[in-house]
């Protein structure tokens, strides 16, 4: 049993994933933030490494990878950054990227380095399963988690195909679009979750777009998990001190302990 | 070659984008596949390709130029004359219907000199579909002319602030906005780069230009040319040059691309001759990046060559050896800009200026009786204030 089905066997708690760029503002505030974010709620965190040309984010989390690169921020800090994590807590951690760091860096290696230094799961926005397997391969026989999204664009075909191949769990985008935050939850979402609950058993956790305690609530009530991205990068862009992030991951922690399924 | 069904060209191509844009692109390539037996549409768009672009275009003896070399017979598949100035209506003229069919009511599309944004405002003032064009700030600011004609044609041009400020930041801002508004709009690849099918289904578009001169070169010389020589930033008019080719194993094919300040400088765009294998845009293929596998700012003369990424079918035919891919830097493609200008009385393109410096190098050390074909790619009065600027100003 690894950290990441942990989360989802605690019997009605609801998952809070935070995600975060690495090195934005600077490394120093990563290993700060993430301790913090494990102690004030978030049962999952997404660990960010900054990519050139992330095609599937919003304003927010470009910028942020920007400057994470311009502050030197490479694969092999991130995953240096992970061991120094791992020596503060036990808080899942998901490395977020795109595919092209991963293949440079050599899939094989990357994998290894990432499981050792205490990576639990991995997420990449622009590889699926069809081209995924040569990945899959690696992380299924070192146990890493590789996380696969859907879109509410899945077709029946893409659902079934995607429930079967990801691992850990399944990240629901909640929108056509790209991360970011954003006033209003889509109205569809209640159907797509269902649509995918028909299909699996395997944990779903809404991201894209969600950044207030009410969003985070309603996604709670049907879903097994909530993601959480640019909300926090903002947050971070205007306080140095960490306290509005604390307070924030607080607040959304306890309106989705509200909401509970017995 | 046709790719295989998962859309590889041996081991580039591909389909590496976010979930959302997958049942986009399957319905995308259903269509297209549907297409190619629909005899309507191939009928409208040879109709158009004649009375609204001008095709066919002339295959040109420069006999000037040839006896300034003074060796190989130089020929110039003339692209230059189509409407808008470059061969990028071919494709832009192509997917344009495909998304009127397909009812699209909303196109968007990436520039980066402009030629490829001017081309798709064309079609869309033409066809009445509405029409974005991204563009990296940095090029508004470089290709001003081009960002006004496409105003005029009704477009409405979104300057792009993110990363480099260059085409591929466009790209990235075009795909995200595709990637929010799929249901309704239709995402118009320029070049043979991108997500299968748009590498297969541009280079279709495009191939119009290599059938062409096969047939011309029968048709005049009875004999196919020796050489053949385009130049490649995403490779979409090269391609279209070398593909009614690949199976004539004696016509060598040579792509161009941008050694700009020089490849040993780290200021070029010469893809497939000093990068490594990735995935940008959707694609597996050559690519410049550095070595945490981050893409790479680039730099060439010619904004159209300014791309660090290159057509999957591209990195297969260099791997196989069918196409070679030889850089030619700044300096070059401006002494090829001013010969041509000089022999024959046209101004190239800078992108397709490469390819006339390196063919009219070529020639010089050839027989007499052999033909090299040069596909003139662009007319260059897009290029003026640059070349202006590259030479010292107006003497």
């Amino acid at each position: 049993m690894n950290r990441i089905d942990d989360v989802f066997n605690k019997k009605g708690h609801k998952a809070l994933i935070a995600y975060i760029t690495m090195g934005y503002p600077d490394l120093e505030s990563t290993l700060k933030i993430v301790p913090l974010l494990a102690e004030s709620g978030c049962d999952i965190i997404e660990l960010g490494i900054p990519f050139s040309d992330p095609m599937a984010d919003g304003a927010t989390i470009q910028h942020a990878s920007y400057c994470a690169l311009q502050n030197g921020v490479t694969t092999k800090k991130c995953i240096d950054i992970v061991k120094q994590l791992r020596k503060k807590t036990n808080v899942p951690l998901i490395f977020m990227t795109y595919y092209n760091p991963v293949y440079h860096y050599g899939l094989e290696k990357f994998c290894g380095d990432s499981i050792a230094s205490g990576i639990d799961g991995l997420i990449i926005p622009d590889l699926t399963p069809d081209e995924g397997e040569e990945l899959e391969n690696i992380t299924e026989k070192i146990g890493l988690d590789l996380i696969y999204l859907l879109s509410p664009t899945s077709t029946s075909e893409r659902i079934k195909l995607v429930s079967e191949k990801s691992h850990g769990f399944i990240y629901m985008v909640s929108l056509t679009g790209v991360t970011g935050a954003r006033d209003n939850m889509p109205i569809k979402i209640d159907n797509f979750v269902a649509d995918v609950r028909k299909a699996t058993d395997k944990p779903l956790c809404v991201g894209f777009g969600i950044s207030t305690p009410e969003q985070a609530k309603q996604v709670s009530r049907i879903a097994d998990g909530v993601i959480i991205g640019s909300q926090i990068i903002r947050l971070m862009e205007k306080e140095g001190d960490f306290d509005s992030i604390r307070n924030f991951t607080r607040e959304i922690r306890k309106v989705m302990d509200e909401c509970k399924i017995p | 070659m046709q790719p295989d069904k998962n859309g590889y060209f041996g081991e580039y191509g591909g389909r590496f984008v976010p979930e959302t844009l997958i049942p986009v692109l399957d319905e995308l390539e259903d269509t297209y596949e549907k297409l190619q037996k629909d005899a309507g549409f191939w009928f409208e768009l040879e109709h158009l390709s004649g009375v609204y672009s001008g095709r066919p275009t002339p295959l040109y003896y420069a006999e000037s130029l040839t006896k300034h070399c003074g060796g190989a017979k130089i020929l110039l598949k003339r692209e230059d004359l189509l409407h808008t100035g470059a061969h990028k209506i071919n494709n832009a003229l192509g997917q344009g219907l495909l998304a009127k069919k397909m009812g699209k009511q909303r196109i968007i599309a990436e520039t980066g000199a402009g030629q490829h944004g001017v081309a798709t405002a064309a079609v869309c003032a033409m066809l009445g579909i509405k029409c974005v064009i991204y563009m990296g700030e940095e090029d508004v600011r470089r290709q001003a002319l081009n960002v006004f004609r496409m105003k005029q044609m009704g477009s409405e041009v979104v300057p792009v602030c993110s990363g480099s400020r260059t085409l591929k930041d466009a790209v990235n801002e075009a795909i995200r906005d595709w990637v929010t508004n799929s249901h309704d709009t239709y995402f118009l690849f320029g070049s043979v780069v991108g997500p299968k099918p748009y590498p297969q289904m541009v280079r279709d578009f495009q191939s119009v230009i290599g059938k062409e001169t096969r047939e011309q070169m029968l048709k005049e010389y009875k004999r196919l040319p020796d050489y053949i020589v385009a130049c490649v930033g995403g490779g979409s008019n090269s391609i279209g040059m070398f593909y009614p080719f690949l199976d004539d194993k004696d016509v060598k094919l040579i792509g161009c691309e941008a050694a700009g300040c020089g490849i040993e400088s780290g200021r070029h765009a010469a893809t497939i001759c000093a990068g490594r294998v990735g995935m940008l845009h959707g694609a597996r293929s050559y690519l410049l990046q550095d070595d945490n596998g981050q893409i790479m700012e680039t730099h060439s003369i010619s904004a159209g060559l300014d791309y660090p990424g290159v057509g999957p079918e591209h990195s297969f035919l260099h791997d196989t050896g069918r196409a070679e891919y030889v850089a030619v830097d700044d300096r070059q493609t401006l002494e090829g800009f001013q010969l041509l200008c000089r022999t024959e009385g046209i101004m190239p393109a800078l992108e397709s200026s490469h390819a006339i410096y390196y063919a009219a190098e070529l020639a010089k050390t050839l027989d007499k009786d052999r033909i090299v074909a040069i596909n003139l790619s662009g007319r260059g009065d897009k290029d003026i204030d640059i070349v202006i600027n590259a030479l010292g100003g107006i003497r």
